[in-house]
Parts: C-alpha cells; structure tokens; sequence
C-alpha cells in the first residue's frame, strides 16, 4: 500500500491514577468534526479519559466508535456516565448525547480550563473551518466568527499538502522553517488553485520545503485577516489539529505580533471542544439536581 | 455574545451581526425578512440561555450577499443600512449588517 502522507496519529488516554468509581458526577464531551472525533471523560471536573480518532463517513459512529475507545479497559460504560454532550460539526449525530451544544462556547470554555482564566481570544483551526472566538474570564463567548465556506486556512488544506508534496502532515510545520528566506505567499486563497499552483512552482524547480513554507504564510494570512476582524486580545491561544503545526502557528504570531500561549504539557489543544462539552456537560448535571 | 454569520471573499466582506444580549426573542425580523434568511432558534452556543434567540439560517450563511441583495438595491444609499425591513423592525438593536 502507498503511504498515506495525510494520515495523523489517532491516540487514547487514561488517567491511572483515578477510578471512575469512586467520582461523584461523570460526564462526558463527544467532538465529532469533520476529520476528527474526540471524546473527553471527566470525572468531578477533572479529565479522566481521551481518545482523539479519524471520523468515517458515519458520524455516529465514529462517535460510539471514539466513546468506548476511551473508556477502554477502564471497565466504564456509556449508561454509568450522567451526562453526554455532543458538540462540533457532527454534533446531533451523537446517539447517546443528551444535549448538543456549538463548538464555539465548547472550544471558548475548553480553552478556559486547559490555559486558564486569562485567556481572552481563541482561534479553533480545525479539519474543515476556522473560528476566531472571543471570550470572557468564566470562558463564555463574547464574539465569534466562522469562516467554512472554503477549506483555505483549514486541516484538510493541509491534508493536501502534505499529500502533494509526498511529506507527513506531522513535519509539514518543521520543514517550513527549512528555508534562506521567507517566499512569497502563495497567491490563490482557495485550496484547489494554490494546490494547481504549487504544482507550477515545483515544476520551477522550488524545493518543497519553499512551496511549504509559501503555502503556511499564505494559510496565516488568511486567517490574520478573520481574527483582524473580531480584534485580537491577550491572552491569545490556538486550539484545533492546526495547533500542532508550529509552521503556521509562528507565522500567525509574526502578523498578529502577539505571541501564543505555549501548548501546554498535559493536554492536547485539539481536545478543546471535547473538555468544553465535558464541562458544560457537569454544569448541566448540576443544574438538574438543584 | 456578537454572533457573526456571513463570510469575506474576493468581493468582499458580508456579515449579519447578532447581538444575543440584546435580542429578546420577540421574532418580529423574521416575519419582516422577505428572504427568510433569519430563523428563532435555541441558542446552542449558550445551554443556559432560556429564551430564544435569532440567527441567520445554515441554508442562507454562505450566501447573503446574494439573499440580502433585494433589500438592499431598494433601500436609499444614505440611510441603507438603518432602512433595512431586518435591522429597522429590531426595537432593541440587536441586528448590523457589515455591508
């Protein structure tokens, strides 16, 4: 089989120190996006359990699919969990959600938890749009704006890419550094066109790391101009697959002239959503007892 | 929360911005809409939020420039924006167009 360059590495996660057990409220955030699906298990507020998954063509799924991957040999299952929110593109296909919730409050309140009280914007890159939220200190959302009418500034304009230029999504970030001098942008924002023109300048006889590179600033650009829009404020973070990508994400910071908060150790940004469900998700349990 | 639905493309920037603080849910955009491009919806980005809320519908997001254009071909340059059957049945301002 040919290598499939595309291709990110799904992962499950457990707690070993905790018991589900021995938790008062369990709930549950299930992201099912375009490309990927991540569930979040917490238990009393705190993450107990993850799993981050390629979504297939039926999203629920691929949202059962991602649940009991990361309740795997926990002994946990879906009935002992109180409360299922489902959010993200996929977010009503969630058969054992309780409630559906938007990606843009999740990622908002996910961000909220993994960095802290200070952030204030939040740009969500994911598979197949890119939001720029602004939010408050408790992580409501006090502005958004989406662009998904095209893939330009996306994952899966990455994904195609990577799959062009025959390199693996992972190193496409590092390898747009490997260049003299910073190229020019590529000048089609649409994903389709800069694929046809990358070709071109291949055939110029450009390296792929200068199409890479020429790719990455002209994705930062288009999305510097979406932020511009809602007004960017400190503290600023990047959630979302394109998160991983330090190509982009430096060259975000470069027009932005804002530096992103660092990933941090112990969680995935792209789990954002899913934390932010999982949490609305034990607020709602609490409200119900009230 | 400023909810903005529309889009930038080449020929430039469309967006319908929803103020959901001040929207009180009285529906009365919706009826004045002859494009139907508004829709009284749960807000799912708020669980908590009781009352309904407008938004501009999915089937709409990715093309108001195109369903906005009646209104706004009929309405006066000088008070455009203000003049629109949307933004003027809105008593407590909730609604702005970008465009």
């Amino acid at each position: 089989m040919t290598q499939e360059f595309w291709r990110w590495k799904e992962y499950n996660w457990k707690d070993g120190t905790k018991d589900w057990r021995n938790a008062r409220i369990i709930t549950a955030g299930v992201d099912v996006g375009s490309v990927s699906s991540k569930v979040a298990i917490m238990t009393d507020g705190e993450l107990y359990a993850h799993s981050l998954m390629r979504t297939g063509s039926d999203s629920s799924q691929s949202a059962t699919k991602a649940i009991n991957w990361a309740m795997e040999g926990s002994g946990l299952t879906i009935d002992k969990i109180q409360y299922v929110v489902g959010t993200g593109y996929g977010r009503v296909n969630v058969p054992f959600a309780k409630k559906s919730i938007t990606e843009i409050a999740c990622h908002a309140r996910g961000a909220n938890f993994i960095w802290g009280q200070s952030v204030r914007t939040v740009l969500d890159m994911g598979g197949q749009d890119c939001k720029a939220i602004k939010c408050d200190e408790k992580g409501k959302v006090s502005a958004f704006l989406m662009n998904d009418k095209c893939a330009a500034g996306t994952g899966r304009g990455m994904e195609v890419f990577a799959d062009l230029l025959s390199v693996p999504i992972e190193q496409m970030g590092e390898l747009s550094f490997a260049v003299d001098k910073e190229p020019e942008p590529v000048s089609s924002t649409c994903v389709v066109f800069a694929k046809s023109e990358a070709l071109g300048l291949l055939r110029q006889g450009w390296s792929k790391e200068k199409v890479i590179a020429a790719y990455s600033s002209a994705m930062a650009h288009r999305v510097f101009t979406l932020l511009e829009k809602v007004g960017v404020e400190k503290d600023f973070v990047i959630t979302g697959g394109i998160s991983k990508n330090k190509g982009i994400a430096k060259r975000i910071e470069n027009e932005l002239k804002i530096t992103a908060l660092p990933r941090p150790d112990k969680y995935d940004p792209v789990l954002a959503g899913a934390i932010g469900a999982a949490l609305f998700a034990k607020a709602l349990v609490e409200k119900e007892k009230r | 929360m400023l909810a903005n639905y529309g889009y930038k493309d080449g020929s430039g920037e469309f967006f319908i911005t929803i103020d959901t603080d001040k929207c009180d849910g009285c529906g009365k955009c919706v009826h004045s809409c002859p494009a139907k491009v508004l829709e009284m919806v749960t807000d799912e980005s708020d669980p908590f939020r009781e009352i309904p809320v407008v938004a501009v519908s999915e089937e709409h997001r990715k093309k108001i420039k195109y369903s906005c254009s009646p209104c706004k071909g009929a309405t006066c340059k000088t008070t455009q924006k203000t003049a629109l059957p949307c933004v003027k049945s809105c008593e407590p301002v909730a609604i702005v167009h970008s465009w």
